[in-house]
C-alpha cells in the first residue's frame, strides 16, 4: 500500500471494489469501445506462434524443396531449380506415392465400414449409461499411446502369436499359408506383409472415424427415419436414401484423419510390414541419413497437397461442422 | 431425443457394434497380459506361464527407463501451460465475433492436426536448422504446443459457445469492467473445459512420438525410449511393463476429462 493512498478501498462480495476507480477501468472501457481491438489482442499471440513456428516452418519446408542436392558433393545447392521435383517423378517415387495413397483409400474404407456400425449404435440405440459407456469404449482407445497400440499387434501378428494360435486351433493354417503366399499383399509372416500394415492402420485410425460420424447420426431426426418408413421403404432403401447421405459429411470429416494419418505415418509400416517404404518412411530417411532435405521437402508436398485439396472439398461438403 | 424402442435394435447391428469394440480393445488387453509372461526371447501364445517380475526388474534395474520418464513429464507440463495459454486466447477471440478471416483463422489453428505429423516435424525440423537452433527439451516443447494448442482451443470454444452473453452484460451492467467479469464470471464456466482440455493436451503431448523423432536432439523422451526398443528390443516384457505403464498414466487424465465435460457437451477428444 502506499502512504499517499486514502481509505481502504471497501470490498464487495466479489472481492473488488465497485466504487473506486480501477486502474484497468480505462483499458477496459477502451476495450468495450472498441471490441475489434480486443479480438485482435487476443488472437496476436497464438496466432502468431501458429504464424511463426509453424506456417513459418512450412514456408521454409517448401522452400528447400525447390533447391537440390549436388550428387557428387552432398551438399545441398540453394538455387531455385525445378530438378528435384523431376527426381520426385521418377519411377521408383512414383510408385512410394501410389502405394501410399493406395493404402490410405484402402484404410479409409475399411474403417468406414467398421465404424458405421459402432457410431450408428452409440448415435441411435444406446441410452444412460450404455451411452456413456459407448463414449469412453471409443475414446480410450483412442487416446491410448499410439506406440502402445502398434507395439499390441506386433504381438499378435508375431509367427508364434495370438493370431497363429487361434488360426491353427481352428485348423486353418492351410488358409493363413495360402493367404501369405499371395503376390504383393503376402510376406513371411502377417507382421511382415502389407496385410498386417493394413490391419495396424485401421486399428490405429478406427476411433477418429467413429467420433465424426457418430456426431453425424445423432443429428439426423429420428422422425426422417420415421417418416421414409411411414412412406413405405424398407429398412435397406431408408438406409441408402436418407440415413447414408446424412451421415456422409460425418464419413468425410473422419476420412480427414484416417487419410492424412495414413499418407504421413513412417512408424507403422517400419515396425508392421515389408521393406517396401511409404512417403512417410522416404521422408524420414531421406532427411535423415541420406541428407537429401530438398527431396525430402518434395515428397512433403504430395500430402499437403492432397490434404490440401481434400480439406477444400470436405469444407464445401459441410464435413467441418461435425469435428 | 428419439422414440425409438431400444428392444428394436436390430441384431446384426448389435453384433457388429460389440464386434467393434472387441476389435478395438482386445489387442490392449492383450499388452496387459503380456506384462506377465515368462517368455522373454519370443511373443508366444499362449504365454507358457505367469510371473509379475518384470514390474520389479523395470523399477529397479533399468535406470534406463527414469530419465525419459522425466523428460517426457516435463515437456507434456510445459506444453500443455503453454497450449493453455495460447487455446484460450484463440478460442476466446474466434467465439467472441465474427470478422473477415475467422473461418480462415480458424483453420490455421487446425492445420497441425489436420496435416500429417511427419510435416509438422520436417518442418520444424529444417527451420531449426536453418535458425542454427540447438536440439534440446525447448525444440521439444515448440512442436508439442503447436499441435497442442488444437486440443484446448476445441475444448474451449465449445463452451465459449455456450457461454451465455447475458451474464457477462450483467456484470458490465452492474460495474464490472471487462477484467473483473472474465476473473469472476467467464471463467468459473469456461474452467473445466479448460481443464478438461489442458489434461487431453498433456496426454497428446506425453505419448507423441512422430514429431518428437525430429525435434529432439540427443535426449528420448518415453516414447522415443520406446520406439527404439521395439525396433532394438533388449527385455521384451520390460517394454510390456512400461506399456501398461503408459496405458495408465494416458487414460487417467481422459476419464478425468470425460467426468469434466460429461454434461452435455461431448466435445473433450472430437478431434486429436
Amino acid at each position: 500500500m502506499s502512504a499517499s493512498g486514502a481509505m481502504a478501498p471497501e470490498q464487495t462480495g466479489l472481492g473488488f471494489d465497485a466504487r473506486k476507480p480501477h486502474i484497468l477501468d480505462g483499458l477496459s472501457d477502451l476495450f468495450q469501445s472498441r471490441p475489434k481491438l480486443l479480438t485482435l489482442l487476443l488472437l496476436l499471440p497464438p496466432l502468431l506462434w501458429i504464424g511463426i513456428v509453424y506456417i513459418g516452418s512450412l514456408f521454409a519446408l517448401l522452400i528447400q524443396s525447390f533447391y537440390s542436392l549436388d550428387d557428387f558433393s552432398g551438399v545441398i545447392v540453394r538455387q531455385f531449380t525445378l530438378s528435384t521435383y523431376a527426381q520426385l517423378l521418377e519411377e521408383a517415387n512414383v510408385q512410394i506415392i501410389l502405394r501410399t495413397v493406395t493404402m490410405a483409400a484402402l484404410v479409409t474404407i475399411a474403417s468406414a465400414m467398421i465404424a458405421f456400425p459402432i457410431a450408428y449404435y452409440a448415435a441411435r440405440y444406446a441410452r444412460g449409461w450404455t451411452k456413456a459407456f459407448f463414449y469412453l469404449a471409443i475414446m480410450m482407445p483412442l487416446w491410448s499411446s499410439y506406440l502402445v497400440k502398434v507395439y499390441a499387434w506386433k504381438l499378435i501378428l508375431a509367427k508364434e502369436g495370438i493370431v497363429s494360435w487361434m488360426v491353427n486351433g481352428l485348423h486353418l493354417t492351410w488358409l493363413l499359408d495360402r493367404v501369405l503366399a499371395l503376390p504383393v499383399v503376402g510376406g513371411p509372416s502377417l507382421s511382415f506383409s502389407y496385410i498386417g500394415t493394413f490391419l495396424v492402420f485401421v486399428y490405429i485410425w478406427l476411433p477418429y472415424m467413429i467420433l465424426p460420424v457418430q456426431a453425424a447420426l445423432e443429428r439426423v431426426p429420428a422422425n426422417f427415419i420415421e417418416a421414409s418408413a411411414d412412406l413405405g421403404a424398407d429398412p435397406g432403401q431408408t438406409f441408402r436414401t436418407v440415413i447414408l447421405p446424412l451421415a456422409l459429411p460425418g464419413i468425410i470429416a473422419g476420412s480427414i484423419f484416417t487419410f492424412s494419418l495414413t499418407l504421413g505415418d513412417y512408424i507403422i509400416p517400419q515396425i508392421v510390414g515389408n521393406s517396401r517404404l511409404f512417403i512417410g518412411q522416404a521422408v524420414y530417411t531421406l532427411q535423415g541419413t541420406a541428407g537429401n532435405i530438398p527431396l525430402a521437402a518434395a515428397f512433403t508436398v504430395v500430402p499437403m497437397a492432397i490434404m490440401g485439396v481434400y480439406l477444400w472439398a470436405a469444407k464445401r461438403m459441410g464435413a467441418f461442422d461435425v469435428l | 431425443m428419439s422414440s425409438e424402442a431400444q428392444t428394436t435394435t436390430p441384431l446384426g447391428l448389435r453384433i457388429s457394434a460389440v464386434a467393434g469394440l472387441l476389435f478395438l480393445h482386445l489387442p490392449l488387453a492383450l499388452i496387459i497380459l503380456y506384462a506377465f509372461t515368462t517368455e522373454e526371447k519370443s511373443f508366444e501364445f499362449p504365454p507358457p506361464a505367469y510371473t509379475t517380475k518384470w514390474f520389479g526388474i523395470a523399477w529397479s534395474q533399468r535406470p534406463d527407463i527414469w530419465p525419459p520418464l522425466y523428460l517426457s513429464l516435463k515437456v507434456a507440463a510445459i506444453a500443455t501451460t503453454l497450449s493453455l495459454i495460447f487455446g484460450t486466447l484463440a478460442a476466446a477471440a474466434l467465439s467472441r465475433s465474427k470478422f473477415f478471416g475467422r473461418e480462415t483463422i480458424s483453420l490455421l489453428f487446425i492445420l497441425p492436426i489436420a496435416l500429417p505429423g511427419i510435416i509438422t516435424g520436417i518442418s520444424l525440423r529444417s527451420a531449426f536448422d536453418l535458425m542454427g537452433l540447438d536440439f534440446s527439451m525447448w525444440t521439444i516443447i515448440l512442436g508439442h504446443a503447436t499441435f497442442c494448442i488444437v486440443v484446448v482451443y476445441n475444448n474451449a470454444v465449445a463452451r465459449f459457445r455456450r457461454l451465455s452473453g447475458n451474464l457477462v452484460e450483467a456484470s458490465m451492467d452492474l460495474g464490472a469492467n471487462g477484467f473483473q467479469t472474465f476473473r469472476h464470471v467467464v471463467l468459473p464456466q469456461i474452467g473445466t473445459a479448460l481443464l478438461a482440455g489442458g489434461m487431453l493436451a498433456f496426454a497428446l503431448s506425453f505419448d507423441e512420438v512422430i514429431v518428437t523423432t525430429f525435434t529432439a536432439g540427443q535426449q528420448s523422451t518415453l516414447p522415443i525410449w520406446m520406439l527404439s526398443e521395439l525396433i532394438r528390443p533388449r527385455q521384451r516384457p520390460v517394454t510390456n511393463v512400461v506399456a501398461v505403464l503408459v496405458i495408465a498414466v494416458t487414460l487417467l487424465p481422459i476419464l478425468a476429462a470425460y467426468y469434466l465435460t460429461r454434461d452435455g457437451e461431448h466435445t473433450a477428444g472430437s478431434s486429436k
